[in-house]
């Protein structure tokens, strides 16, 4: 029908504009020469002026990359990567760090405005009062830590967390400031040689964040970092530290953008969480680097290792990830449950559009008895995008009573798109639990005709029901994002029917 | 007003609807009948705009506006509701969410202020003791997990919220006990008004014995071949299509 013919247009040209984070700031960087090789990692530690302890560190995790093996396990396809065809590091010019908001640069501040990131502590205050219909006194303030490209260019809350003895800034900065810190948990939860793209990080990684919650403590506010990959031919190498002493509570969240840009970029993060006894990590991540065009040009490899230690007992950690962006996705939070009675939660939508791929999933290592986790993932595929669920249980001989409930739902729109489920249990424990669900389903022509009988929209209607196809994830999401991760799941699937 | 002249539709290449002509005034309601496959459900698909059901010829209008032309949610916005025979489940979608996104949606189409949720409440309440709900319907997965009847009533209940011009009820006899029944007639009557019109589309003569139509008409083979008051509906029900199809 012309009718149909005419949506589809109209939905390609909003889905080729779609991506409003695709700006480019202009300002002036100071990049390490290109490639790759221990005179960069030297140049990278020199430029942090890091202990000696940490460029060793670094250097062994290149000797240990140099031998590695660019993992092809994943259900995606890309060309090979030229290592040596980027930089890896990029910083705004700064002649010395700014000790206030005021010394940042205006360009710099300007860019997280238009993000809609808020890095003034009162900005942060009058727009939560602004926020509309959700009374301000339920609201929480948020302190947010913003990296730019190589480098950490503000932190917020910093002196208002401080008085709770915790620690919230970049991972730079801890190096220097909190070294003792940084060194007993560095690499304990994902080792260098882990895998190529952890020994990668290891080497070049050059900011992130870095928390530590004392013993206790009850985090006052959501922790979030803001991610801006904005050079060009950069990769983006992050590192993230969190450690929640015994009896503390945190909650986290990570965002991402990048610019339109015709080439790939890569993205090869670390994220270490550490819980002791009692202690309760809460990690979200709202990912929406730049996916590529509709013709599958351009967009962020996001190759990622995130994993989480419940050291101690009756700890918790907790991911959820809303994963709407980047052309590749390789990533798999995981939970490595020591601790008896521990729990791992991994709670995921995956939304591949156009040409995006994603391969991704979480592992859960129960060690201690009576450990407990729950996979929750929510798979959704449009266009030609490829999403596959992968995920690992393993029961240890010693997690007695151990429990794992997993379920798997794939949502399919349109008919040249694919979702695939593979799931690994490995259980040698007798008295554990282990159990599997999986669906997969299609937006049905009759959901959507008696929607728009309604009166809503084709693309409304694809909304609602998307959402209540991954209503059981985002409901953990902190209530501010939750909001806005459903309009992102929008966006992401405008263009997808038709 | 709902105005047919000479409507001609097909699925997948088949004719179905073959020169459809009628009219239902402002305020009042009619019933359709007829025997499996005489077109009745695809009227109602092509009055709606349901994709596959292609119109080949004649006109349909709603109080004057063509509404052939028009998008699904541009007929709804423009006074139009079906309540479906088999009514769909949206998994995860609170039916509470879903009633209020499309009444809001159908409210904005007309040019009216959006209700937010607690405006919403009060209204969804009100109408919903009207027909006998309980609130925890508002809190469930549309029409997941409801029965037969609840699914009718849930139909019936937004058609209460959207306040529609023009409500064609497809078979929403079918499946309902006598209780439920009642209940579903009392929905519509409790809509009856100047500013109110329905076709009732129907197998059995048993809902018109609680909705008494104004005029009843009779579909065989794609086109109408009889009409005539209510007491055509008890007529059918003694004699059978086969004597008015013998007699047309």
């Amino acid at each position: 029908m012309p009718a149909v013919t005419e949506t589809i247009e109209t939905v390609q040209a909003v889905t080729d504009s779609g991506y409003k984070w695709g700006f480019e700031t202009d300002i002036e960087m100071e990049f390490a020469p290109k490639g790759l090789n221990e005179d960069i990692v030297r140049f990278i530690s020199a430029k942090k002026n890091e202990p000696a302890w940490l460029l060793e560190w670094r250097l062994r995790a290149f000797a240990l990359w140099k031998t590695m093996a660019e993992p092809r396990w994943a259900a995606v396809k890309y060309p090979p990567i030229d290592y040596q065809d980027a930089y890896y590091y990029a910083a705004p010019t700064q002649k010395v760090k700014p000790k206030s908001l005021d010394e940042v640069d205006p360009e710099l501040l300007k860019t997280y405005a238009k993000l809609g990131i808020p890095l003034r502590e009162q900005e942060i205050l009058a727009g939560v009062e602004g926020a509309g219909d959700t009374p301000a006194e339920g609201r929480m303030p948020i302190a947010v830590d913003a990296v730019f490209d190589s480098v950490s260019v503000a932190t917020s809350y910093k002196d208002r967390l401080a008085k709770d003895g915790i620690i919230f800034c970049a991972i730079s900065e801890a190096v220097q400031e909190h070294p003792e810190l940084v060194r007993k948990y560095l690499g304990t939860v994902v080792p260098q040689g882990d895998n190529f793209f952890a020994a990668l990080n290891s080497a070049v990684f050059t900011d992130g964040s870095f928390v530590y919650i004392p013993k206790g403590v009850r985090c006052p506010m959501e922790l979030s970092t803001y991610f801006r990959i904005n050079a060009k031919s950069t990769g983006q190498f992050e590192r993230t530290l969190i450690i929640a002493d015994e009896g503390s509570h945190v909650s986290y969240l990570e965002g991402c953008t990048a610019p339109m840009r015709d080439e790939n970029q890569l993205h090869a993060a670390v994220v270490e969480l550490v819980a002791m006894d009692d202690a309760t990590i809460k990690y979200s991540t709202v990912q929406n680097w730049y996916p590529g065009d509709a013709e599958g040009k351009g967009g962020i490899y996001n190759f990622v290792t995130k994993r989480g230690a419940c050291r101690g007992a009756r700890s918790k950690i907790s991911w959820t990830q809303v994963e709407t962006g980047s052309a590749i996705t390789w990533k798999y939070p995981s939970c490595i449950l020591q601790g008896e009675d521990s729990v791992g939660e991994f709670y995921s939508v995956a939304i591949t559009n156009n040409y995006q791929q994603a391969d991704t999933g979480t592992k859960m290592f129960h060690i201690g008895p009576r450990t407990k986790s729950t996979i929750v993932s929510k798979g959704i595929s449009a266009g030609h995008g490829q999403n596959t669920y992968r995920g690992l249980v393993r029961i240890g001989a010693k997690a007695t009573g151990a429990r794992n409930f997993t379920q798997c739902d794939s949502l399919l729109i349109g008919d040249l798109c694919g979702a695939h489920t593979v799931p690994y249990i490995e259980n040698r424990c007798a008295t554990a639990k282990v159990e599997h669900e999986a669906t997969t389903s299609r937006i049905a022509e009759d959901q959507l005709f008696y929607c728009r009988q309604r009166g809503l929209t084709q693309e409304d209607a694809v909304g609602l029901i998307v959402n209540g196809f991954c209503r059981e994830v985002l409901k953990e999401l902190p209530m501010e994002f939750a909001v806005e991760a459903q309009k992102l799941l929008q966006i992401s699937l405008e263009g997808s029917v038709g | 007003m709902l105005k047919i002249e000479g409507l001609t539709a097909e699925v997948d290449g088949k004719e179905i609807l073959k020169g459809i002509d009628l009219e239902v005034p402002t305020g009042q309601v009619h019933a359709i009948m007829g025997p499996n496959g005489s077109g009745k459900s695809t009227l109602s698909y092509v009055l709606s705009g349901r994709d596959g059901y292609e119109v080949t010829g004649g006109t349909a209008t709603l109080n004057g506006v063509d509404i052939l032309a028009m998008e699904p949610e541009e007929r709804a916005a423009a006074g139009l509701f079906l309540a479906f025979q088999y009514p769909v489940e949206l998994p995860g979608v609170g039916n509470a969410t879903f009633l209020r996104t499309a009444l809001n949606a159908v409210r904005k189409g007309r040019g009216e202020s959006e209700l937010d949720a607690m405006q919403f409440l009060k209204v969804a309440r009100q109408r919903m003791k009207m027909l006998s709900m309980s609130d925890d319907m508002l809190k469930r997965g549309v029409n997941v997990g409801f029965s037969g009847g609840e699914k009718k009533r849930n139909e019936i209940l937004q058609m209460a919220l959207l306040q529609p011009s023009m409500a064609i009820l497809d078979e929403t006899d079918s499946g309902l006990d006598i209780d439920a029944l009642k209940i579903v007639a009392d929905g519509v009557n409790a809509m009856r008004g100047p500013g109110f019109s329905a076709l009732v589309i129907t197998h059995y003569q048993r809902l018109l014995d609680y909705i008494v139509p104004d005029r009843v008409h009779v579909l065989i083979g794609g086109r109408i071949v009889k009409s005539g008051g209510a007491e055509l509906a008890q007529e059918l029900e003694a004699q059978g299509y086969g004597a008015v199809q013998a007699a047309a």
